[in-house]
């Protein structure tokens, strides 16, 4: 290549960059594309049996790809009652999320008859054992609800019960940039 | 009316940047010595205009003036004082504020200390610095005025600072980040006038190189600074997560790096010259992009910066302007500036060469990871999202470290011009067999266990120890005592070694912090506890604690070291009044050898609690080997060959010199 023309080659990669950096400002784009390890945070890394000691143990890497569902509750917690049947009707209505609920060391036995009694509306059911996925999670209390990207990005979190109201508000529009 | 005067100081201060950008330009074509000199009064009144805007956006910001928005939207009654001045620079506005005071002062600083340059170049060097100047004061009024109203129903209380913000790191850290991004537009203005004068000779990289060391320095600190808050006030642990906004503050940090070792060889022996101006070119460059990613809301960033596609915008134009004239301008003269000098394949020059491919491919590398999200989904469709992580940062980059870590102890004890192969055998080999043994010997004798990282990382931190050891042995052997010899070598080559020191001890924080470090979360009653190491963790259960602006469950955790009460470590949970934002703060006591961490997880019942307990050895080597070399780099930056007057007139051709030396600017005469 001629002498001359190398030297335009510094400038040929920067007017590339800037495409692209144009196409980013684009309207409407979502930014949480590029996941910020400080901001949005990844869902945390996490090893924990299930609440049902026969299906063994879940972590992260289990759910990957997958939008999911976060919901930290006990059966000793009566907003966590308020909010049951929602969710019931929530998992049939929307097939592609997963449904995780995290439940605490403390109320196992309690945890499996409630959903034994008034049904399960979860699709994994998980036992924070040593309490780990709750700090790395920042849970304040139960219950808490957590809405995971496909790349494990924690994309909202919601404490307190969750209604149809909130669900529509907050947690739909994220959604749909997602899907 | 204090911030409206803020805001007229601000145009006054644009104004006078426009004049600066064009009169003395003007002044150098019209070869009229009048409008050159008036660059320096020029400089010294925008510095004072910007100071005077800024004092009036902390005026406003101490005195709870919510009826400013920028006000409105960063502060709260209740924050201390301190909190409210540092509030100032806690969001987008007020930093590009503060960015802006920093060109100024950079360019004040130019001006002041610049006696030994010819005045043509000081002319053209503070004209360019005019045009960032211009180019971000009309950004900032368009689209980010700090002073703007809230006209109807100004609120009576503020919308709180981001409680992540309120903290000593967050003081410090943005004004030495901004010193050093903005550092960089010094070594670009003097790139860019050796471009249009087509004269680079030794005397230019002896002007450019302490600009260079000092804004290296700055950026050094504040990415460590920044570094450090994410460990303390993320409370996870972690300090560097190859988040897109470390990354475009490393970029330029890797840059500026390669900058001031291919500025050695420009200024020792005449060549790499079109390379060197390249790298000044693309330092400032990346450290513009930095600014532009941040703020155009193209990624999410810590610094919650309200989103405005219209200021991406601008802000991509002035990238596109400044940043594409300049290397379209380095496209048409490059050749002018040609190196003469020929060296051969074992030179210093060489050794310098592979640095500076190993950071400019590291950089590359970590531009490439940064952007692809952006470049997949361009090409691919919102469908197809990837994120980079970790793994493919790590991948790239590290091994190019120890690549260059084993290339730096050659280079630093290599010669210019031509190092006898049985020089560098004599000098290496010891220091290499010495270096690889205890590397293997003292992790194996210490721990007990092989680990091949482990021993590689020891053995090329010792690899630089040792060899600026015998290179200190080696330079001071022809004088009658070590003393004297130590004694007769210069700053700039102790700065060296103190960097290189640093980057030693980064690798064995790094690494040591990496492998060595125990984690445990447990439950804990009142009175029970838990044993790592030598240390026992006491846990003494949690009060309430009410703070100026947050209500805080405070917890304590007694620390016995073999046994005997040692300290006491005190990590908080706080509710933020204004927001209802929760925030944990892990109290961690710092030591030189280890850190002790405890943080607070969730009430268990009857007082007990979920505690986090770290013991990180070796972490705070992390930020001390940064330290070191931004220590390194100002030692470098007092030699006194920087100012030494005959020095630099010599390069120059008389009659430059002379009108350099003869014309007293007004500011210098007062």
């Amino acid at each position: 290549m001629n002498r001359r023309l190398k030297l335009f080659i510094p400038i040929a990669i920067f007017f590339i960059m800037a495409g692209f950096l144009l196409f980013g400002l684009n309207d409407g784009r979502n930014p949480n594309l590029v996941p910020s390890a400080l901001v949005s945070k990844p869902f945390p890394k996490f090893t924990q049996p299930s609440l049902y000691p026969e299906m063994g143990e879940f972590s992260r890497e289990d759910f990957v790809g997958d939008i999911l569902f976060v919901n930290i509750w006990g059966s000793w917690c009566p907003p966590c009652h308020v909010e049951h049947p929602y969710f019931l009707e929530l998992s049939k209505q929307e097939d592609d999320i997963t449904f995780i609920g995290i439940s605490y060391d403390y109320s196992m036995v309690e945890d499996r008859d409630f959903l034994a009694e008034r049904g399960n509306p979860f699709d994994y059911n998980i036992v924070d054992l040593d309490g780990s996925l709750r700090i790395d999670l920042g849970v304040t209390g139960a219950p808490e609800t957590f809405l995971v990207d496909q790349n494990g990005m924690i994309l909202y979190r919601h404490i307190g019960a969750l209604d149809a109201d909130i669900w529509r508000e907050k947690f739909v529009p994220l959604l749909d940039q997602i899907r | 009316m204090i911030p409206e005067l803020g805001n007229f100081s601000l145009v006054l201060a644009l104004s006078l940047s426009i004049l600066l950008s064009v009169l003395p330009m003007v002044g150098v074509y019209r070869n009229n010595p009048l409008l050159m000199t008036l660059s320096r009064p020029l400089c010294a009144g925008i510095w004072v205009f910007m100071v005077v805007s800024f004092g009036c956006l902390a005026h406003a910001f101490l005195n709870d003036d919510f009826s400013v928005r920028y006000v409105a939207s960063n502060s709260n009654s209740l924050l201390p004082w301190f909190y409210k001045f540092t509030g100032v620079w806690g969001g987008h506005e007020g930093s590009l504020l503060l960015w802006v005071l920093m060109v100024a002062s950079w360019t004040y600083a130019v001006s002041l200390f610049s006696r030994n340059l010819p005045l043509d170049i000081l002319a053209r060097v503070l004209s360019i610095m005019g045009i960032i100047s211009v180019s971000f004061l009309v950004f900032m009024l368009l689209t980010s005025n700090p002073f703007d109203r809230l006209m109807l129903n100004p609120p009576a209380d503020g919308t709180d600072l981001n409680p992540l913000l309120q903290d000593f790191g967050l003081i410090v850290h943005p004004p030495m980040l901004y010193m050093g991004y903005v550092g960089f537009s010094v070594a670009f203005a003097f790139a860019i006038t050796a471009l249009l004068t087509g004269k680079l000779d030794a005397a230019w990289a002896r002007w450019t190189r302490p600009w260079t060391n000092a804004a290296w320095a700055f950026l050094t600190l504040g990415i460590a600074l920044g570094s450090w808050w994410a460990y303390y006030e993320l409370g996870w642990g972690g300090w560097w997560f190859w988040d897109p906004t470390e990354n475009v503050a490393f970029m330029p940090w890797l840059v500026g790096t390669a900058l001031i070792h291919s500025l050695a060889v420009t200024e020792k022996r005449g060549v790499f010259k079109s390379w060197t101006v390249l790298l000044a070119i693309a330092a400032f460059s990346l450290s513009l992009l930095g600014t532009f990613i941040i703020r155009s809301g193209l990624i999410t960033s810590v610094h919650a910066f309200a989103v405005d596609p219209e200021r991406g915008l601008v802000l991509l134009a002035i990238l596109l302007v400044v940043i594409g004239a300049s290397l379209f301008l380095y496209a048409l003269r490059a050749p002018v500036v040609k190196g003469t000098a020929s060296y051969t394949m074992t030179s210093r020059e060489v050794f310098l060469l592979i640095n500076n491919i190993l950071l400019v491919v590291s950089t590359a590398g970590i531009l490439l990871g940064t952007l692809y999200p952006l470049i997949h989904e361009a090409i691919n469709g919102e469908a197809n999202m990837v994120s980079v992580g970790p793994p493919y940062f790590n991948t790239i980059f590290l091994p190019l470290m120890a690549l260059l870590t084993v290339f730096l102890t050659i280079g630093s004890i290599s010669r210019w011009k031509k190092t006898s192969t049985a020089f560098l055998k004599d000098q290496l080999v010891k220091v290499a067999v010495a270096s690889v043994l205890l590397g293997i010997v003292l992790p194996l004798f210490i721990t007990r266990e092989v680990n091949l990282s482990i021993f590689l990382a020891v053995s090329l931190a010792l690899w630089i120890v040792f060899g600026i050891a015998r290179d200190l042995v080696t330079k001071s052997a022809n004088k009658d005592s070590l003393v004297k010899g130590l004694k007769s070598l210069s700053l700039s080559y102790y700065g060296m070694q103190l960097a290189h020191l640093g980057f030693a001890v980064i690798i064995l924080g790094i690494c040591l912090t990496s492998h060595y470090s125990v984690e445990r979360d447990v439950r804990l009653a009142p009175g029970q506890g838990i044993e790592i190491g030598s240390y026992e963790f006491i846990f003494q259960g949690v009060v309430d604690a009410p703070g100026p602006n947050y209500r805080a469950e405070a917890g304590t955790v007694d620390v016995l070291k073999n046994g005997r009460p040692y300290m006491t470590l005190h990590p908080e949970k706080r509710t933020y009044l204004a927001t209802g934002a929760v925030q944990t703060e892990a109290d961690i006591d710092v030591g030189f050898f280890r850190d002790l961490f405890a943080a607070l997880g969730d009430p268990r019942g009857e007082g007990a609690w979920v505690v986090r307990i770290h013991l990180k050895p070796f972490v705070f080597w992390i930020w001390f080997g940064a330290f070191l070399m931004a220590a390194g780099g100002v030692t470098a930056i007092l030699d006194r060959r920087y100012r030494v007057r005959d020095a630099v007139v010599r390069d120059v051709p008389p009659e430059k010199a002379a009108t350099g030396l003869g014309m007293k600017s007004p500011v210098e005469a007062s």
